[in-house]
């Protein structure tokens, strides 16, 4: 496309008669190469997940899975074992559903809190350090998640939240905060200060102004953070394998990887299970696609 | 001023003892002394190079081609959305069983289409490090792809136009007027990757779990099986927070560019 032949010295007429068919080739080529990219990415797109499905439906879980390409006689009852938790790895599966949606539920909620409070106080209220406490969050990003995980199983024994769903909800706000601040205060600069300068004249407290003002205008970005806090806590997996050890306390993340301990586990248990907990994010994902977009353009991002 | 106290509770808390936990000198001697340790640091940062680097720019390509107005190519970008909206267990638990070796869909589909006899994937320490980089970079590159869509999009139509007028167009806008103004957006992107992906512990954990011989480990999975297979935490805090040296800067950098406010993804 960039080789267009040079104009200079030859009349519109024969420049455009002489150069047709080889641009025409040219276009078919690039039409050529961009289905083909196309295909290569669907493919790669979709494999691990048709694997997943594969075995999933396959029937005979708990022999070797046969290098087969497509099931033989697909059956829908490992999702059935799932859902009833017919199978001793999955005992109390809904508990543990119930515990994984209390986890990401309540990091939604107590991030939203103190991301919107903090950004309030950074934005709204002029404080003398502000800028040092707005530089602190992207600090966080030096010491990756992971590596805070020894020091965190310890300080959980310290604060008795051992085996807590609070000790996985305090280290997922720890960092999904950072990344709710950025955005939150990112956003709250489109909001004109001179609404708060006129609230302030009505006599509003910079409570009401935060409560009647604040929040109602930062509705869209709160609920970008809100979703990506949500699905971090619900696809999160290290802090909720380390800090939760009891069966009652599980999560499904954790159920899943555990079939991984045992020799002969039925692998299409345990695929149904993982795509069972898969659902409700893509599903979230999907339904709010244009929200979390969003909030993915509108500075600092934090997956 | 909630967020400085949970900030002090469960940030500056926890990092001061890893640091503390970490203090002995003669840790990082031990630790320098492992075998293990040299390749596995090796290992993070052929990890950490390839993947991001190579997830980077053709998340930045990409981006390119996701801009196309044909009505297949949106749908595509849904289904390549699924990459990252699925979560991170499954995902990588399915890579893990493609790649088992001769049972796996990979190796079966290589025999059935082509005829050829896949490798065991995770027999060879080379071939299960890459494992893990494209099971991280297929995980990932949808979102990279997702910010540098809205970076271009960002970029405005009257800049093209006027360098599609002086000539500018395919190949030489990109390399011209594209890049050069995605490249501050490139930078923080690609030095956030960064931080993230030496980070990243999932990935190896469930897609080579260190196979063959724990030598496809990194450092974040070095730390957590010294800490909780080997019983020695201190060791394992020593671990990680060797690279932490590493990180401080490149979060210095990042907090700068930031700061700078020239970034608007």
């Amino acid at each position: 496309m960039s080789l267009a032949a040079p104009r200079s010295g030859l009349p519109a007429a024969v420049w455009r008669r002489s150069s047709r068919r080889p641009r025409q080739r040219r276009r078919l080529l690039a039409d050529v190469v961009v289905w083909a990219l196309g295909l290569v990415l669907l493919v790669w797109s979709l494999l691990p997940t048709y694997n997943m499905l594969l075995i999933a439906l396959d029937e005979e879980g708990d022999t070797e899975y046969a290098g087969i390409i497509w099931p033989a006689e697909p059956t829908l009852d490992a999702f059935r074992v799932v859902l009833t938790g017919d199978y001793w790895y999955l005992q109390h599966f809904w508990l543990k559903f119930a515990n994984s949606l209390f986890i990401a539920l309540a990091t939604m909620l107590i991030t939203l809190a103190i991301g919107s409070l903090t950004a309030f106080a950074l934005g709204r209220m002029g404080l003398a350090r502000g800028w040092l406490l707005g530089n602190f969050p992207v600090l966080t990003y030096a010491v990756p998640a992971s590596f805070l995980v020894i020091p965190f199983y310890r300080i959980m024994r310290i604060y008795g939240l051992s085996d807590s769903l609070w000790a996985v909800i305090a280290a997922d706000v720890t960092f999904t905060t950072p990344y709710a601040i950025l955005i939150l205060h990112q956003y709250a600069k489109l909001i004109p200060r001179e609404l708060d300068e006129a609230a302030q004249t009505d006599g509003a407290t910079p409570w009401q102004i935060y409560r009647h003002l604040y929040l109602p205008l930062m509705a869209p970005a709160l609920a970008a953070v809100g979703m990506f806090a949500l699905l971090l806590a619900w696809n999160e997996y290290i802090y909720q394998y380390i800090l939760l050890t009891s069966e009652r306390k599980m999560t499904v993340a954790v159920a899943i990887a555990q079939f991984f301990d045992a020799d002969e586990a039925p692998w299409n248990y345990m695929m149904a299970t993982a795509i069972v907990y898969a659902l409700p994010p893509v599903v979230i994902f999907f339904a709010l696609r244009r929200w979390m977009l969003a909030g993915l353009t509108l500075g600092g991002v934090r997956r | 001023m909630p967020y400085a106290a949970v900030f002090a509770a469960f940030v500056v808390f926890p990092v001061g003892y890893g640091l503390w936990m970490a203090r002995d000198p003669a840790l990082y001697g031990e630790l320098v002394a492992e075998p293990r340790y040299a390749r596995t640091a090796i290992n993070t940062l052929l990890y950490v190079g390839f993947g991001v680097n190579v997830m980077m720019f053709s998340a930045l390509l990409l981006s390119g081609f996701f801009l196309r107005r044909q009505w297949w190519v949106r749908v595509l970008l849904a289904i390549f959305l699924l990459c990252w909206a699925l979560p991170a267990v499954p995902a990588f638990i399915s890579f893990h069983w493609m790649l088992i070796g001769e049972q796996g869909l990979v190796d079966s589909l290589l025999r059935e289409l082509f005829g050829l006899q896949g490798p065991i994937w995770f027999n060879n320490s080379w071939l299960a490090l890459g494992s893990n980089t494209i099971a991280y970079i297929w995980k990932w590159l949808p979102f990279w792809t997702l910010v540098f869509i809205a970076g271009r999009l960002a970029i405005p139509q009257e800049i093209c136009e006027a360098a599609a007028i002086d000539g500018a167009v395919g190949v030489r806008l990109f390399l011209h007027v594209v890049f050069p103004l995605l490249a501050n957006i490139y930078v923080v992107c690609t030095l956030l990757a960064t931080l993230w992906t030496v980070g990243d512990y999932t990935t190896v954990l469930l897609v080579s779990m260190g196979a063959p011989a724990r030598t496809s480990d990194v450092l974040a999975t070095l730390g957590m099986h010294y800490a909780f297979d080997a019983a020695q935490p201190e060791l394992g805090v020593a671990a990680v927070m060797s690279a932490v040296p590493v990180l401080v800067p490149l979060a210095l950098i990042l907090m700068r560019r930031l700061h700078l406010g020239e970034v608007q993804l």
